[in-house]
């Protein structure tokens, strides 16, 4: 717990002077980086009379982890839709590296390096955790009509594929269920599956779709843990989350979604100060400097009162 | 009541070349729904198009056998392209009302009166079997004591077994590969599979285009066993049984179709058989509960009761596996 303390006394002093590469970035919406990887410009998507997205100018920095934070029906994941592909926008272009996505396959945004995860997991339930693995590789050469039945032409890349999922699988801790059907799993077990099986990938890009729901504490801290790894491999990240611990301790930047639109962007720390944010989304009550061991001790100093009320009686 | 004739009856069905038709059918259906999720309710047409192909080259147009034989295969690879362009990219159950209503109206196109000259009409076309029949390295039939082959039935059943025995082997061949567990992937989620590169489209196509050239390849069979083709043969009733022959042995296996196949033709012609003695004059059961005509039909209720059966207590055939269908997916 004291290495975790120590990790968020650093965070904060990061927020206060703005993390690298993203020093002296304005926080207005749809603000310029430095070194975007991912640009969107004038996305529209509307059901009927709805515009669930209307975001005139979206970016994100290259090598950073950057939040996607906002209120239920915000249009979040449906923006997360149309950026991979999964939907199509009315009107708007987008790019990955200055190249064009709009109106491509989500299986060709995926080969560019751009890999998502869903909110409501995709797990392949009767296939085994480690077939789910593997099935994440690229560039499979068995996964030709024609080679496929020659074991001999895939075989050895199969083997490869397999210690690379064996060892992502031991990172998640999830190598004692490599055997078990991906069905058997539990809600939090899908999501480390899933964001397991899209670093099959090797992704440029990871979007992940709220990779904290339904997870528990303990395992929480190790997700946050690989999701930092990520940045120091190099990848970038873009990720939806309610959990605002995790939004605070983890990201380098966050951008506020309501009704569709980008509302306001920044550094966790200033994002978290704003007042259309606090009113829009996180509400007047949330209390940004409550750490983790003061809820312990809150915790501890209620559960000793209600032990005291129950020895009293 | 003879047992005996029950049990001739019953394995001279399961071992003959209705079962080997069924199973070819069901080993392509198995590629279709078992291992990639696609609901081909159009079997027969891929049956049909291929054993036309051959029917229609040699007889209509004059052309060789070996001709006609390649035409057989290339004929169901074709249909798979006409239905899957603009149905694959839907959900799946409009590919099942566009297959069952293609089957159908190639049958009917094959057996109009205005086709009549390509296609021979209702009463089809014959004649084109020829050097199948004159291939037939057998001298005589067998008698295995309980059943019997007649010469022409034993060269049949020679090639029909060996073609089911080399489609098992490329079905487990391709499914134990990575292609296989993309198809056996799409089956359980297409969004998840597209999210990390691969190209639905083109797997369900490639799925669809192999189970129909087996299906094609049964419908092959069938026309060079019976050394004719007629349409009413390729009714919507061929890809169910298809489909029964395929849940009774379990999906998703290997050998699930052709256990499946074999058993279906045994359970038909032995009640069959068994009703057959049971009814009528000298049978026991009175003909105010059931007459003859009755008993010949009586057991398609119980087989399809059967089936109800099979999928409420055992719904992963009898070689599927219990795991892969007690999971509760979401």
């Amino acid at each position: 717990m004291s290495a975790d303390m120590t990790d968020k006394t650093d965070k904060t002093d990061k927020t206060d002077t703005g993390p690298a590469g993203l020093v002296g970035v304005s926080t207005e919406p749809g603000a310029k980086k430095p070194d975007p990887i991912l640009v969107a410009d004038n996305i529209v998507r509307t059901f009927g009379g709805l515009t669930a997205v209307d975001v005139d100018h979206f970016e994100i920095q290259r090598g950073a982890i950057t939040a996607l934070i906002g209120p239920n029906g915000a249009g979040k994941t449906t923006f997360f839709n149309l950026l991979t592909g999964f939907d199509q926008p009315s009107s708007g272009t987008w790019s990955l590296d200055g190249r064009s996505l709009k109106g491509m396959a989500p299986f060709k945004v995926a080969r560019l390096g751009m890999v998502r995860t869903f909110q409501l997991t995709k797990v392949l339930a009767k296939l085994s955790v480690l077939e789910n693995m593997r099935l994440g590789a690229t560039g499979q050469r068995g996964e030709r009509f024609w080679a496929a039945p020659f074991k001999g032409l895939w075989g050895k890349q199969e083997a490869e594929i397999t210690a690379k999922a064996d060892d992502l699988l031991a990172r998640f801790l999830l190598d004692a269920k490599r055997e078990d059907f991906a069905g058997s799993l539990s809600g939090g077990q899908r999501k480390l599956l899933e964001m397991a099986r899209s670093l099959m990938v090797d992704p440029e890009l990871v979007m992940l779709d709220e990779p904290m729901a339904g997870v528990n504490p303990a395992l929480k801290q190790s997700l946050l843990g690989h999701v930092k790894s990520l940045r120091d491999e190099g990848r970038t990240v873009l990720f939806v989350e309610h959990d605002m611990d995790m939004v605070r301790d983890i990201s380098d930047w966050v951008i506020v979604m309501a009704q569709g639109k980008i509302v306001a962007e920044g550094t966790p720390g200033s994002v978290m100060a704003d007042q259309r944010v606090i009113d829009a989304y996180l509400g007047a009550h949330h209390d940004t400097d409550l750490s983790e061991l003061d809820e312990e001790k809150l915790e501890a100093e209620v559960e000793a009162e209600i032990a005291q009320e129950e020895g009293s009686k | 009541m003879d047992i005996l004739e029950i049990l001739r009856t019953a394995l001279q069905q399961a071992l003959g070349p209705q079962a080997i038709v069924f199973a070819l059918l069901a080993i392509g259906l198995n590629v279709h729904f078992g291992y990639t999720g696609l609901l081909n309710f159009g079997q027969a047409g891929f049956a049909l198009v291929s054993a036309y192909g051959l029917a229609v080259t040699v007889v209509t147009f004059g052309a060789p056998f070996w001709l006609g034989l390649i035409v057989a295969m290339i004929a169901p690879l074709v249909l798979a392209v006409i239905l899957g362009l603009p149905t694959l990219r839907l959900r799946a159950d409009y590919l099942a009302i566009v297959t069952i209503a293609a089957a159908e109206i190639l049958r009917f196109v094959a057996g109009a009166v205005e086709t009549k000259d390509v296609f021979g009409g209702s009463n089809g076309l014959s004649g084109f079997a020829g050097p199948f029949q004159a291939a037939n390295p057998y001298s005589k039939g067998v008698d295995l004591g309980i059943v019997a082959f007649r010469r022409d039935d034993l060269w049949s059943l020679t090639v029909g077994w060996a073609l089911v025995a080399v489609c098992c082997v490329l079905v487990w061949a391709l499914m134990r590969s990575p292609w296989g567990r993309v198809l056996r992937s799409i089956r359980e989620d297409e969004d998840a599979v597209r999210s990390l590169g691969k190209n639905v489209f083109a797997y369900k196509m490639q799925a669809l285009a192999l189970g129909g050239l087996l299906g094609g390849l049964g419908g092959l069979f069938l026309a060079l066993k019976q050394a004719s083709v007629v349409p009413t043969n390729y009714a919507t009733l061929m890809t169910f049984y298809a489909f029964a022959a395929l849940l009774l042995g379990g999906a998703a296996r290997v050998l699930g179709p052709v256990i499946g196949a074999i058993l279906f033709w045994f359970l038909i012609a032995g009640l069959g058989s068994f009703f057959r003695q049971s009814a009528g004059a000298d049978g026991w059961i009175p003909t105010v509960i059931m007459t003859d005509t009755q008993a010949s039909l009586i057991r398609y209720i119980v087989l399809g009761l059967a089936i109800i059966l099979l999928m409420i207590f055992r719904p992963q055939g009898i070689f599927g596996d219990r795991r892969e269908i007690a999971i509760d997916e979401r």
